[in-house]
């Protein structure tokens, strides 16, 4: 892609999807659902790959920062009625981009205290901090605690979902495909070289911890009005894994490959399912003889995961040249 | 004229062991020092000191007149001191030209917003730092490996790419750590073409630590010697030569008795 033209890509994949979002109607609800589970996926895991891939710091509590999120825009959005379209969007951009900085307000107090960790420790922290956000959602009776939260309006539609998508693509590369953005790679090539070479290695990861986890944030808004149901265990610490599982499949620090994983992804489960539901295959006598993959679908799901990582450690979609090597 | 570089009783313990005591060291603009010593003698934690990897326990440490304790690694290259690492410390993912372009990140003009929006300013800046980099890569023969990825190099390449880097910083004092570590002889003999051509076309002054003496006493001009962290001898390189104290150093005092 050139890099030049990017911002007048953007407004072009803005445009089609507000085109679309209209005859949003046309599509089946089951399949819209799918499609807005992919725009949140592919946030999910792009902004992810701003901290674990490109910086190299390993957080396990994405998630968390979703969660954050979420219950911030659905609280703003509970407090107002039926809106015309045009106070809906306006309410709605303003209540997701409010939980985009509640979560990096979250970010923040996560990043600072556990800069001075490495690796597993991080991990460990992160996953810790992940889990102390579900907890205590779980007891704020304000947002039902356990009993879940129900959001009033389904305002997630093809434009929201795919738009902020796009932008979060937007941000993340141009931030790490220029000058500034090298700073990144070199704090997850070499912390100290770096700190040699001038370069500020804790507000670098400071930065991709509070950018990452503004657009986990505002995933979880558009989440949030897309289920219309929040509940804390749906932010548990399996979910922080289904994104990072995204982030290594697409191979580490490679936005496009990020991308298309949080497509697979998403989409393989329910694949699983409309393939077990094929009524007949030709010469076969028995009837639905694929229902046995829909019985065992995420076991097979488990398993190809297993078999990606075995022959493709590098990554399911390693470009031949790494666009990190790009400028 | 003051000195660039002022040590003055440096010194830094690590719990019952003092790696470096009272060091007293300078270098004037423009100067080629090389500081020397056995195995264990203190040369890699006076860089370290120097950079601001570790803060001295007591003494003072003055760059172009003003004290650089407490300062970060990261405040310290702002201030135009510049090293290499011993054991080459590139970052090998990327390509030699983003190494050099990752290290001119502190001289951007614009921050964040820049890179994020992109405007006109921004592909200028960033057309005037390739350029840098490319003129720099072209100074010393590295142009054509400029979309390679570092780690892809020969040894010899490498170390020459992490003097580039370094000089992308623009030092005022570059710091080299060991540079002819795991070189052959024709290679040292190229080092030492390039430390010198390095001083002379920008103008720099190297402080050069390294264990291949005839190198050293090739090229510096002043030469330092460090045994347990102690500085034993400073002078000419004919002087350190003749030393009866460094040549202890190196090769062992003779026992006056040796019971056997």
């Amino acid at each position: 892609m050139n890099i030049r033209h990017a911002k007048t890509v953007l407004l072009g994949v803005l445009a089609v999807f507000l085109v679309l979002s209209l005859f949003a109607s046309r599509i089946n609800g089951y399949w819209l659902n799918n499609l807005y589970d992919i725009g949140i996926g592919i946030i999910m895991a792009v902004s992810l790959n701003l901290i674990n891939g490109y910086t190299g710091q390993f957080s396990l509590g994405h998630a968390g920062f979703m969660a954050v999120g979420a219950y911030t825009a659905a609280v703003i959005t509970n407090q107002f009625g039926e809106l015309n379209v045009f106070a809906e969007s306006g309410v709605f951009a303003v209540a997701l981009f409010a939980g985009g900085l509640a979560a990096a307000l979250a970010g923040l107090l996560v990043g600072v205290p556990t800069l001075r960790l490495r690796g597993d420790y991080l991990a460990i922290v992160t996953l810790g901090f992940g889990e102390i956000i579900r907890v205590i959602l779980q007891n704020m009776d304000v947002v039902g605690g356990a009993r879940g939260l129900s959001v009033m309006h389904g305002w997630t539609n093809l434009f929201w979902a795919f738009g902020l998508a796009a932008v979060t693509v937007y941000v993340i590369a141009s931030l790490v495909n220029s000058t500034y953005g090298r700073g990144f790679i070199a704090v997850h090539d070499d912390e100290v070289a770096a700190e040699a070479m001038g370069i500020n290695t804790t507000k670098y990861k400071v930065t991709a911890f509070v950018v990452g986890a503004f657009f986990a944030g505002v995933a979880g808004g558009l989440y949030a009005h897309s289920k219309q149901f929040l509940t804390p265990s749906g932010f548990g610490f399996m979910q922080s894994i289904t994104f990072v599982v995204m982030v290594i499949l697409g191979g580490m620090g490679n936005t496009i490959g990020v991308i298309l994983a949080a497509i697979l992804l998403t989409l393989l489960p329910e694949g699983l399912r409309l393939v077990s539901g094929i009524e007949h295959l030709p010469g076969i006598a028995a009837e639905r003889p694929l229902n046995w993959i829909g019985e065992t679908r995420m076991i097979i799901y488990s398993l190809l995961l297993i078999v990606l990582m075995l022959t493709r450690p590098q990554g399911l979609f390693r470009l031949k040249k790494s666009p990190l090597a790009k400028h | 004229m003051a000195a660039l570089l002022q040590l003055d009783k440096a010194t830094i313990r690590f719990g019952g062991l003092t790696a470096v005591s009272e060091l007293d060291l300078h270098i004037n603009a423009n100067e080629l020092v090389g500081l020397i010593g056995p195995n264990g003698a203190g040369k890699t934690t006076a860089f370290n000191l120097i950079t601001g990897v570790y803060q001295p326990t007591s003494g003072e440490i003055q760059f172009d007149g003003k004290s650089i304790i407490g300062c970060k690694p990261y405040h310290i290259t702002a201030r135009h001191i510049a090293r290499t690492f011993q054991n080459i410390r590139l970052f090998p993912s990327l390509s030699v030209f983003d190494n050099v372009r990752a290290v001119f990140h502190s001289q951007l003009q614009g921050d964040v917003r820049h890179a994020l929006w992109r405007g006109k300013g921004y592909h200028a800046e960033e057309q005037s730092i390739a350029n840098r980099v490319v003129e720099l890569l072209e100074i010393f023969q590295l142009g054509k490996f400029r979309d390679e990825p570092a780690k892809s190099l020969p040894y010899g390449d490498q170390r020459r790419l992490e003097i580039i880097r370094a000089l992308a910083t623009n030092p005022k004092l570059l710091l080299l750590d060991e540079p002819a570590a795991g070189m052959n002889p024709t290679e040292k003999v190229e080092l030492a073409r390039l430390i010198r051509f390095i001083r002379d076309k920008f103008q720099i002054a190297i402080l050069l630590v390294e264990h291949d003496m005839p190198l050293v006493m090739e090229i510096c001009e002043r030469i330092v010697v460090l045994d347990y962290g102690v500085k034993i001898a400073e002078g000419k390189p004919s002087e350190i030569r003749g030393n009866p104290k460094v040549i202890a150093a190196y090769l062992g005092q003779e026992s006056v008795a040796a019971p056997i």
